[in-house]
């Protein structure tokens, strides 16, 4: 579990975090979404420990990052996975060289059991075949099915995902989202997912923050988010003519 | 103040890079990629820079010897000392900020727009030890080739000077063994080893700490040859007047 307490965070007079407070819990797919520039990046920055908030505190499971040694934190981090926007995998190593980094570098394994772990990852995520290429050799959609593969490799606490289905077509997206929630369940992990896509919100959205000019607008689940009467989410949810559709039909049939 | 920020980053940068090393069996075969990429991948172009400067050094001294008091040994003995002194380790320094430090900033460069270099402080990961104390222990096989350039700029100019007619092999050689000072190879394997570090951190700093996209990463590789050259240049002055002034 991750909690958020009263968070702020300014670059100069840039005030992007505004106080938010939040709890994400273990096992379930938490969301984070909200317009370009609302502060979901540098939200999930803080989570990660790569941005210290100017005020407030970050605890997971209890430890608050901000208090704990150099070490502690360094420790803290081996139990995060993280999937970034662009998969950001290493280009000089192979599909296996990626997912088998953090076990070569954090465990004292030997090659044949790292080589069983990359194998049952890859497998987990549907990678078969992929091991000895390139990251620039396979498609977007690999890319960050591979880079869900290094996140889960050492079997972490926290999973985090920042746009993962961004840039893929949306069955590969859909693919992503599902894989991003039963790994979540499977390892009873606290996932925490940045979106602004709203088919994540509707597959995956077991808790939903929304976030607007780094001010916690609004929070519920996937069913309350389309009931909800806040203003910014529903000018937000219902930006595109297809879930317009879907609010005009919920209306007529409460109505 | 902008410089002085700078300096000042690039300081608590080298500061990093010797914390936390990364685990050894990684740290080695990263340490045997970039002598692979940074040394051998420029032994090339130094040897063939290396030859025709020699061999344009002593055609020049002998064309300027218009003075029949002149002995002809000095042809010899002018390729020896401005290929020993100034060419092997400057020149050939210049040309590696060129070369090598590009590759450092728009490599390093390219994995910090790709997420690459957040990728791996996310994991814990010491991105400053893991990606820049490799490229300076490689470096620090430099003054090899820098041996290597001065043997084949010497060559060069033994090879431009006696078989186009402007010294003969006797005269040449009787040159480069003239008041031969061993030192000065000493002071310039030192000059090597400072600029092999230059060459390793400068590059590396504005790759690592660059914002932007693509474009950036281009501004930041000509940006990071300046100011290597820059360097290179300040220190080359200040290292010859401590060791030889």
């Amino acid at each position: 579990m991750i909690e958020v307490n009263d968070i702020y965070k300014s670059f100069g007079d840039t005030h992007v975090l505004k106080g938010i407070s939040t709890c994400f819990d273990k096992g379930k797919t938490n969301l984070v979404i909200g317009q370009s520039g609302s502060g979901k990046t540098v939200f999930l920055k803080c989570l990660l420990g790569l941005l210290s908030p100017d005020k407030g505190t970050i605890s997971h499971d209890g430890k608050i990052y901000s208090q704990l040694s150099g070490d502690e934190q360094r420790n803290l981090k081996q139990e995060m996975g993280m999937v970034f926007q662009g998969s950001a995998l290493f280009d000089s190593l192979t599909v296996e060289g990626n997912v088998m980094f953090p076990l070569e570098m954090f465990t004292k394994q030997s090659l044949s059991e790292m080589q069983d772990r990359v194998d049952f990852v890859l497998k987990r995520v549907n990678l078969v075949d992929a091991h000895k290429k390139y990251p620039s050799e396979i498609s977007g959609g690999m890319q960050k099915r591979v880079a869900i593969a290094r996140a889960i490799v050492m079997n972490p606490k926290y999973l985090f995902c920042d746009e993962p289905n961004s840039g893929l077509d949306p069955k590969t997206a859909i693919l992503i989202d599902n894989l991003i929630q039963e790994i979540t369940q499977e390892y009873d992990i606290t996932t925490v997912v940045n979106t602004h896509d709203m088919n994540s919100v509707m597959e995956i959205g077991e808790k939903i923050i929304f976030l607007k000019n780094g001010i916690k607008e609004w929070e519920g689940t996937k069913n309350e988010i389309f009931k909800t009467d806040n203003e910014a989410v529903t000018n937000f949810v219902y930006s595109s003519e297809l879930f317009k559709k879907v609010r005009q039909m919920y209306i007529e049939e409460r109505n | 103040m902008n410089y002085l920020a700078s300096i000042g980053s690039y300081a608590i940068m080298i500061k990093e890079v010797f914390r936390k090393p990364t685990k050894w069996s990684i740290m080695r075969a990263l340490i045997l990629k970039e002598i692979d990429e940074l040394i051998f991948g420029s032994l090339g172009i130094l040897i063939f820079i290396s030859f025709f400067i020699g061999g344009v050094v002593a055609i020049q001294t002998a064309l300027n010897m218009t003075n029949e008091l002149i002995p002809k040994n000095l042809v010899g003995f002018a390729t020896r000392q401005s290929i020993i002194l100034e060419f092997a380790p400057t020149f050939c320094s210049i040309i590696m900020a060129g070369k090598v430090g590009s590759f450092i900033t728009s490599s390093i460069g390219t994995m910090r727009v790709t997420e690459q270099i957040d990728a791996l402080e996310v994991m814990g990961v010491n991105a400053l030890n893991y990606l820049v104390f490799p490229k300076i222990i490689a470096l620090m096989l430099y003054p090899f080739l820098i041996a290597i350039s001065m043997y084949v700029g010497i060559l060069g100019g033994w090879i431009a000077g006696v078989f186009g007619g402007f010294s003969t092999s006797a005269d040449f050689i009787e040159g480069i063994q003239l008041d031969f000072i061993p030192f000065h190879v000493t002071y310039s394997f030192i000059k090597t080893l400072v600029f092999a570090f230059i060459l390793a951190t400068i590059p590396s700093y504005h790759g690592f700490f660059m914002k932007g996209g693509a474009l950036e990463v281009g501004k930041a590789a000509t940006t990071s040859f300046v100011w290597t050259s820059v360097v290179i240049i300040i220190l080359n002055y200040l290292l010859t007047q401590l060791l030889l002034g």
